[in-house]
């Protein structure tokens, strides 16, 4: 299984979830995606597009001033 | 077996698009959503940049208006394409620096090349004749219709019932009898439908999610475009608008001082981009000063900041000025008296 990381750092919502869209638009069923986010609005934003998409949340925590979804992609 | 056919729905996050998207699904249609993001619906920035607001929920209402449907939601980054949208606007500014007929207009005429391109058979908006003063008037509906290129493609289901026939209907994918003939003002008949669908908790954004529309805002993007000499305007700029006191002193620069700690932090992000000042002996905000200031001038700055540190009433407040390349230097200066500040520095 791949895994990929998405740099969205210093991005304000929704930037981060068109960034976490257009990667997953070029990422085959099963990667996993790791976006790492400042914006604590993407904890509930993410999720929220990954529900209405079909990917799924694997993981959401944060380090610091940081914000990480892990998502594995769907078909 | 007959065909399912295939809808995008413009999705803001209020209670029309929610309502359209709904009536139209209810006809059978394959609906999904579409959300443009132009970079002035930052309803949601603020919540994240400011310490007393990050309690408060930050719910994406376009994303939370594709779960309550049960659709998949695009959301669509047009800020580049946008700013021809806001420098010039065939249609003119509504109260503030508001495109919106224009918006709409091209809102849709992207809505019309996504159709295109994903083989989708019609547009739905839930625009309601009369329920906004610029954009959504009867004379407007063909205006958007006509000049975003979709003509009949276009279908408004909360009002269709007062509007010409679309292709849809005439193809006998959707039922006229099952759209609404909604007009006016009042959102009492929204209100109504959502009862109906079982819709409880729904956003109603007074004037919208565009910053664009606030008065305060629009001011602070005028003076911006009158320092710059022309209107231009970057995703930072769009930013920086939204936090912090700006007060310009002088024609060619201004001072943005962050409010508290939240601002101070998001500013924080931007010290390689614009000389700084912060207070060293007093607590006191971060500040950062945009456009080429002299040195009397990040003096006044200063004097600016220690005004809104802890050390206000102090003889001398002692504050760091940073350049853009990282080098400091202290300066010690006397706040500045409130009557010192004339109100038209305030922008």
């Amino acid at each position: 299984m791949s895994r990929v990381t998405l740099d969205a750092r210093r991005l304000l919502c929704p930037m981060p979830v068109i960034r976490v869209q257009d990667k997953i638009a070029t990422l085959a069923p099963g990667t996993v995606l790791e976006a790492i986010c400042t914006d604590p609005g993407v904890m509930n934003d993410i999720p929220a597009w990954c529900r209405i998409n079909g990917h799924k949340v694997i993981e959401t925590r944060s380090d610091r001033a940081e914000y990480i979804v892990v998502i594995e992609v769907g078909e | 077996m007959t065909e399912q056919r295939k809808a995008v729905a413009l999705i803001s996050g209020g209670l029309d698009s929610l309502l359209a998207a709904k009536v139209i699904q209810e006809q059978g249609i394959h609906v999904e959503g579409i959300n443009f993001y132009t970079g002035f619906c930052v309803e949601g920035h603020t919540h994240a940049i400011r310490k007393k607001d990050q309690k408060k929920s930050k719910r994406n209402n376009a994303l939370w208006v594709a779960e309550q449907l049960g659709i998949k939601l695009h959301i669509v980054d047009i800020v580049e394409e946008y700013k021809d949208i806001v420098f010039n606007p065939k249609h003119g500014y509504g109260a503030n620096l508001n495109p919106c007929l224009d918006c709409k207009i091209f809102m849709v005429s992207k809505a019309l090349e996504w159709i295109r391109k994903k083989d989708f058979d019609f547009i739905i908006t839930g625009e309601v004749i009369g329920q906004r003063p610029m954009s959504q008037r009867k004379e407007t509906m063909p205006v958007v219709s006509g000049e975003s290129g979709a003509e009949d493609l276009l279908l408004r289901p909360l009002c269709g019932k007062n509007l010409p026939q679309t292709l849809p209907e005439r193809e006998g994918w959707v039922e006229r009898g099952g759209l609404y003939d909604f007009s006016g003002r009042s959102r009492k008949p929204q209100m109504a439908l959502a009862a109906k669908f079982g819709f409880e908790d729904y956003a109603q954004p007074a004037g919208g999610c565009c910053f664009l529309t606030d008065a305060q805002y629009s001011v602070k993007l005028a003076d911006l475009w009158r320092a710059r000499g022309s209107k231009q305007y970057e995703m930072d700029d769009i930013m920086l608008l939204k936090v912090g006191r700006h007060l310009r002193p002088a024609p060619h620069y201004k001072v943005i001082i962050a409010r508290e700690e939240g601002e101070g932090n998001f500013l924080q992000g931007y010290r390689k981009q614009f000389v700084s000042i912060k207070t060293i002996s007093h607590a006191g905000p971060l500040a950062l000063i945009d456009g080429e200031p002299t040195a009397a001038d990040i003096e006044l700055a200063a004097r600016l900041v220690a005004r809104y540190s802890q050390g206000r009433d102090a003889d001398l407040v002692e504050l760091e000025v940073m350049d853009r390349e990282g080098t400091s230097y202290p300066l010690k200066v006397e706040p500045i008296k409130p009557h010192e500040i004339p109100q038209e520095w305030h922008i």
